[in-house]
């Protein structure tokens, strides 16, 4: 495929690996022990699994999955509010695909739909506004999931709709954001990161400036970072570079898409719809401040936790869970007591398992493959 | 049913729905089997009017030495998709079931459940399409059976087909019988059905012109086993794509299985489909590709017999059989690193962003 298959280069990847492996072997932590670099975005944990890049990496480089998967972190309450507005016979509960089977406390969403409640699976949330006027006599709700990546798309969904005049959509709102987390882990006193490859597709909504604080006050560097499994080599580099000089700044590898200002269309529509909410529930990290939003009141309309009774009652995460630890990276996936037993893709139990970003189902479907040999 | 054309008129189905009424067991559905099924399945065979077909041992004797047996139900949406509809898919993959046990395809039994409302042309149209794969594919529909069912009872159409082979002697295709150095062949372009599929439900707002690789492909395992008769092991890479295969040899086997990204042939518009979406074409489902285990001498001569045919020309070798952690199958990644292809959990679902 023209403009994938150049960031998919075998030959680049070895001349990159000789780089980094060359320019590790002169950082001094590496000697005493292996460096930490934490992919924030999910994204980047499904290109690290798909292409096999840590087994590509020296020893003395280990990759951190953080925890930019907006599906595994999503905490079982609010699953089981999805699931009595789905429930609701007047209500079309439309979703993103896989969202579908994040457990609640009793069941999924795919569970709901098998005992008969309307979900359907939209790719867009512009796709549930249509649904939502082509059935004018129900109630048709968009659970609204993601970081600030998807977070424009739905503020432009119900802007729409308002213009539209349309009354029987609603959005379900559980967009989180990225920074209060990152600061979160900084902030965490078991923390093991030395540096950080920065999520793609939020920068490409919020631009560069908002992680300047990781550079200035945590001295951790920081490089926004492509998908593709050159972007990310690539961006492993310039991490250890810094490392190396000394240096902790905001790099953007992926100005290709990333503009260092953002997307301004984009941020206006998201401040004029949201606003931040004072806390926010995540799976595996507990409450974090600011770290969700909320729609204004101006839009209250479109607000499905004011439109419908929802439960709204806070499920503890399962205790023998050590989803937070992995996060963090203190643990690695395949150390927590759980992993693979208690809790697998079929049964999760924590936050982790639950997609295909998350890094114990990562782990425990395409595996750590640590071999050398495929790039020697 | 039992299909019997001489016997029976037809041009008897006035309406232009199925009712409640055609499935009573009265005069309605005999003239609704006689009017669309025995008018498109046209021959007369075997004892016309019994409950049942039957066979002369004798004559299937002269295929081989073993019955094949084998049955499989359809319920795909859309019923009528770009390469085929569910007509032409449950010919095609009963007989390929049958076929990848080394088998020759000879007689399919058709039993459809219908929903009320469905339209008499609609049904035609599926029962058409069915007489002329089993034409093409050199099988008989010879037995069946209707039900119509109410409204939201099933989905328009339900097909189940039952199919009956004979295996050639000496041929022994088994899913334990692969052996480290083996070779991995696949004969073309994976994931082209399930893209199709996907696809043609529309609810991804993608126009694809990706068609369903839909085809029977006894013609060419016998060409395959003509060419390579130490083939161990054939299976079609229906649902769950060639990776669920590969898992099901390496673990009845007790194997590894490393295949090379770089060998396995998808078509680029299917790559695009699933960069969009999210999803891995090793999962996709196949109707007209088939997984082939070749010990390594006779790998060339299955691959060539392979790209000899029609429905092969895309063959390739895609992996080997190795003596790694029994049950693993590995990816050597296009860009150089590993991964484990495991079973899926549940369906592929798209990914948020």
């Amino acid at each position: 495929m023209k403009y994938l298959d150049e960031f998919r280069d075998r030959e680049k990847a070895r001349v990159l690996i000789r780089e980094i492996e060359s320019l590790v072997a002169t950082i001094d932590i590496a000697r005493k022990r292996p460096i930490h670099i934490m992919e924030v975005c999910g994204g980047h944990t499904h290109s690290i699994f798909r292409y096999g890049i840590e087994g590509m990496l020296p020893e003395t480089i280990e990759l951190v999955h953080g925890p930019g998967c907006p599906v595994c972190v999503l905490p079982m309450g609010r699953v089981d509010d999805c699931v009595a507005i789905a429930d609701r016979p007047d209500v079309i509960f439309t979703t993103f695909g896989d969202a579908m089977r994040v457990p609640g406390s009793k069941k999924s969403l795919l569970q709901a739909k098998a005992d008969g409640a309307d979900v359907r699976m939209v790719y867009s949330p512009m796709d549930a506004l249509a649904i939502a006027c082509r059935n004018p006599d129900r109630e048709v709700v968009f659970f609204a999931i993601g970081f600030e990546t998807t977070m424009p798309s739905t503020a432009l969904t119900i802007l729409q709709a308002e213009s539209d005049g349309i009354t029987n959509f609603s959005v379900f709102c559980n967009h989180i954001t990225i920074v209060p987390t990152i600061k979160a882990i900084l902030d965490s006193p078991d923390l093991h990161l030395d540096g950080f490859l920065g999520p793609g597709h939020v920068s490409m909504v919020i631009g560069t400036a908002p992680y300047e604080f990781i550079a200035r006050f945590y001295r951790r560097p920081m490089v926004v970072a492509g998908f593709e499994p050159l972007d990310i080599l690539q961006s492993i580099w310039m991490v250890l570079k810094q490392i190396r000089e000394g240096r902790a700044e905001i790099e953007n590898q992926y100005a290709r898409i990333v503009p260092d200002a953002g997307n301004s269309p984009a941020l206006q529509a998201v401040s004029r719809v949201y606003e931040l909410r004072e806390f926010f529930e995540w799976r595996g990290l507990g409450s974090i401040d600011h770290s969700g939003v909320k729609l204004r009141d101006a839009y209250a309309h479109f607000d499905a936790e004011r439109k419908f009774a929802i439960p709204n009652v806070k499920i503890a995460d399962p205790k023998s869970c050590q989803c937070g630890e992995v996060l963090k990276g203190v643990i690695k996936p395949w150390q927590c007591k759980v992993f693979g037993s208690a809790c697998t893709p079929e049964m999760p139990l924590g936050a982790l398992m639950v997609s295909s970003e998350g890094a114990c189902a990562a782990y425990y479907q395409y595996g750590g493959v640590k071999s050398h040999v495929a790039v020697a | 049913m039992n299909v019997a054309a001489h016997s029976r008129q037809l041009g008897k189905v006035h309406v232009p729905t199925v009712t409640l009424a055609h499935g009573g067991g009265g005069k309605a559905m005999k003239d609704l089997i006689d009017d669309v099924f025995v008018e498109a399945f046209g021959h007369a065979l075997l004892a016309p009017l019994e409950d049942q077909a039957r066979f002369d041992l004798g004559q299937l004797a002269l295929h081989g030495d073993r019955l094949a047996f084998t049955t499989d139900s359809f319920v795909v949406d859309p019923l009528f998709f770009p390469g085929g509809d569910i007509g032409k898919l449950a010919v095609c993959g009963t007989v390929n079931d049958l076929a990848v046990g080394g088998a020759v395809p000879l007689y399919l039994s058709c039993a459809v459940i219908i929903e009320e409302g469905v339209t008499i042309d609609l049904l035609r149209r599926i029962a058409r399409s069915m007489a002329m794969t089993a034409q093409q594919a050199g099988v008989r529909i010879v037995t069946g059976d209707t039900k119509v069912v109410q409204k939201g009872a099933c989905d328009r159409v339900f097909i189940t087909t039952t199919g009956i082979g004979v295996i050639r002697e000496g041929v022994d295709l088994g899913v334990h019988r692969a052996r480290p150095g083996d070779a991995v062949l696949v004969n073309g372009l994976l994931g082209d059905h399930g893209a199709a599929i996907l696809g043609a439900r529309g609810d991804m707002a993608l126009d694809s012109p990706i068609e369903s690789d839909c085809a029977p492909l006894h013609g060419l395992i016998a060409d395959l086993l003509a060419a390579a008769p130490g083939v161990r092991f054939v299976r079609d890479a229906t649902r769950g794509g060639v990776a669920t295969v590969l898992n099901e040899i390496a673990d009845a086997s007790h194997v590894a299985i490393e295949i090379d990204e770089e060998q396995t042939p998808i078509r680029e518009q299917v790559k695009a489909f699933c960069e969009i979406l999210g999803l891995d074409p090793l999962y996709l489902a196949n109707e007209g590709k088939i997984v082939v285990i070749a010990p390594p001498g006779e790998a060339e001569a299955a691959l060539a017999a392979l790209r000899a045919h029609p429905l092969g020309s895309g063959a390739a070798i895609v992996g080997t059989v190795t003596t790694g952690e029994a049950g693993r199958v590995t990816m050597r990644t296009i860009f150089g690193g590993r991964r484990i292809v495991d079973m899926l959990v549940g369906e592929q679902l798209p990914r948020i962003c």
